[in-house]
């Protein structure tokens, strides 16, 4: 298929729509606009359902209700709003309920800004909500790679029968790059829906869908089940991608848009005759620890760059077992780092910190 | 025994479980009318009940549809979810005071006025009940509560909320009525008010809602005779029972 050249948040509908998707429901919130608005009009070009709500905590019950009934349901937003969806997003990985969740990231704390971030690492990576449960968490870093796992994802979050979070930043939201909507993803293996509360009972028992296990037993059962999905996400199913690693001196540590960065501080740094690798994590979680053991021995050190203060440090520390110095650089606030600053900070470091 | 006959039984809409609910409780009357009407339109295949928070939260348990139970005030919301994609179901939300009058507020007006094909089952006891006993939007002025261990204040904790009343001015509503389940003659009422509503959410006209005066004997610190007294003389007069809402009057049959 030829392709077409659209906005971040636009393609990411539109690869929602080619999923399947059968329901939006969200609430407006910048700077992912442009994604709601393009499904109010081409959802129902669809016969598909569209519902502005009336706010965040509403517009994530709603999915929780399609969800449960069966259909594959998404909704969008930004930090702020992400953060008043945790009850319903909770809600859904306790009663095991599918959904797809698109975070296109701003600056925070608080209202904060409207400036892309990654900022909601930590909450996108520890559950987000109350209670032990993880979203199946993924972070590309174009806009052919967001399209292309939208539509992976709503199979992983039937598969799982958990919400599945796709978090790009406000650069992949509101960008523009040609992309191919129609390539072939990955097909996960799915089973009927049996367990759907959709009112169509002619042939089954009446189903509930339900998070509350008043008996501790029961709830401990119930943990140590979700668990197994989990579990079973971190043996098999982390992504990353290694990048320029033959003979890399030094490795940066990036997803997202930083990552994209990082590809033309390598550059610039190859050109001053100094190696250095990119390590992806394209699941945020489960964390892609694997990569790290795949790491050269010729790498002496690992670099973080985030647009945060530093919320992916722990995992790349736990990741490395100490094995390496961890450095960082990042910034924050709808600040988007510089190539130049990137290259500044490796080359303090394999200047200043020889390893021979 | 050729003559024995049955002249009633409990509606197939309820399953076997036992109720959780306090003796003097009208949660169980209100849960048998539903299911009534629910088996009565021949709906009961095709319905999907929403759980609340609150002391029907394990109402999951005793209807004998599909059920989903949902956040606390948030049951308006996955109705509305679940009405979108699946419009050929019947759903109802069942929710207390607390649930609907306070943190669920925002969720049952816009449902409301987004003119929602659902009915609103709403079970107004003037208390927070599961949690033991603490003031509700719906409490009286005067009314002893944990969290109103003087009574109820309206300089400080603001007047009572009249839920059907305010519901009623919302355009989107379509039948809005009040009803009370303290004798038999008002039981037959409440269900023939529930039947209106089921029967406009059959014939896809739009966003019902029920309210019923009900009782809590045990937060109440009553009898369950006392309690249902207490209703009549306290609640009514200040939630008066009726339609406030029927946007189907004058409708050509």
């Amino acid at each position: 298929m030829s392709k077409v050249l659209m906005k971040g948040n636009e393609a990411m509908a539109l690869a929602a729509i080619k999923a399947g998707c059968e329901a939006f429901y969200g609430y407006p919130i910048t700077p992912q606009n442009e994604l709601p608005e393009y499904l109010s009009k081409h959802m129902a070009l669809h016969g598909r359902v569209f519902v502005q709500a009336e706010s965040e905590v509403a517009a994530i019950n709603m999915v929780y209700g399609a969800a449960g009934a069966g259909a594959r349901v998404l909704t969008s937003s930004s930090s702020p709003g992400i953060a008043l969806k945790q009850e319903g997003i909770s809600y859904m990985a306790g009663a095991e309920l599918p959904a797809v969740i698109i975070n296109v990231m701003r600056g925070g704390p608080g209202l904060g800004g409207i400036q892309p971030s990654q900022a909601d690492y930590k909450q996108i990576t520890r559950g987000g909500g109350n209670g032990d449960y993880y979203l199946y968490a993924l972070a590309p870093e174009t806009l052919q790679e967001a399209v292309d796992l939208i539509k992976e994802a709503f199979d992983i979050a039937d598969y799982y029968r958990n919400p599945v979070m796709i978090a790009v930043d406000g650069l992949i939201g509101q960008m523009m790059e040609p992309v191919d909507l129609d390539r072939e993803v990955p097909k996960w293996d799915l089973t009927p829906k049996t367990w759907v509360a959709d009112g169509n009972r002619k042939n089954r028992e009446r189903n509930v869908i339900n998070s509350l296990y008043l008996d501790p037993n029961d709830l401990e059962n119930h943990n140590l089940h979700l668990k197994e999905k989990f579990d079973d996400m971190r043996k098999n199913h982390q992504r990353y991608e290694l990048v320029n690693m033959k003979n890399a001196e030094i490795a940066i540590v990036a997803y997202g848009s930083v990552s994209r960065i990082a590809r033309t501080a390598i550059e610039i740094l190859a050109e001053q005759g100094i190696k250095c690798g990119i390590l992806r994590p394209i699941t945020l979680f489960p964390y892609p620890k694997k990569a790290f053991h795949a790491l050269p021995k010729t790498v002496k050190d690992l670099l973080v760059v985030e647009m945060s203060t530093g919320q992916m440090l722990e995992d790349v520390k736990l990741s490395n077992e100490c094995h390496l110095p961890v450095h960082f650089f990042g910034r924050v606030g709808g600040i988007i780092p510089e190539a130049q600053e990137i290259v500044d900070k490796v080359l303090e470091i394999v200047g200043g910190e020889k390893h021979e | 025994m050729n003559n024995v006959k049955t002249v009633y039984k409990k509606s197939e809409g309820l399953t076997d479980k036992y109720m959780t609910y306090c003796p003097g409780c009208t949660h169980g009357v209100i849960h048998k009318i539903v299911a009534e009407v629910l088996v009565e339109l021949d709906v009961l295949d095709r319905t999907i009940g929403i759980s609340s928070v609150g002391c029907s939260v394990l109402n999951y348990d005793f209807f004998n549809c599909d059920m989903q139970q949902a956040a606390h005030g948030r049951a308006p919301a996955v109705a509305t979810g679940i009405k979108r994609v699946r419009p050929n179901s019947i759903i109802f939300t069942y929710q207390g005071d607390g649930d609907l009058a306070s943190i669920g507020i925002a969720e049952a007006i816009h449902a409301a006025h987004r003119g929602e094909n659902i009915t609103i089952v709403f079970v107004n006891n003037a208390i927070y009940g599961m949690t033991g006993g603490q003031m509700a939007p719906t409490t009286l002025i005067g009314q002893k509560t944990t969290t109103s261990p003087n009574g109820r204040d309206a300089k400080t904790q603001g007047l009572p909320l009249r839920i059907a009343e305010m519901m009623a001015t919302i355009p989107g509503a379509t039948y809005i009525e009040r009803v009370s389940v303290h004798n038999p003659q008002h039981v037959r009422k409440a269900k023939k008010a529930l039947m209106k509503a089921f029967t406009i959410q059959k014939e896809n006209k739009g966003f019902t809602l029920i309210e019923f005066i009900s009782t809590c004997p045990v937060n109440w610190g009553m009898t369950p005779k006392d309690a249902v007294d207490w209703a009549v003389d306290n609640m009514i007069p200040y939630y008066p029972l009726g339609v406030f809402k029927d946007a189907t009057v004058g409708e050509e049959k």
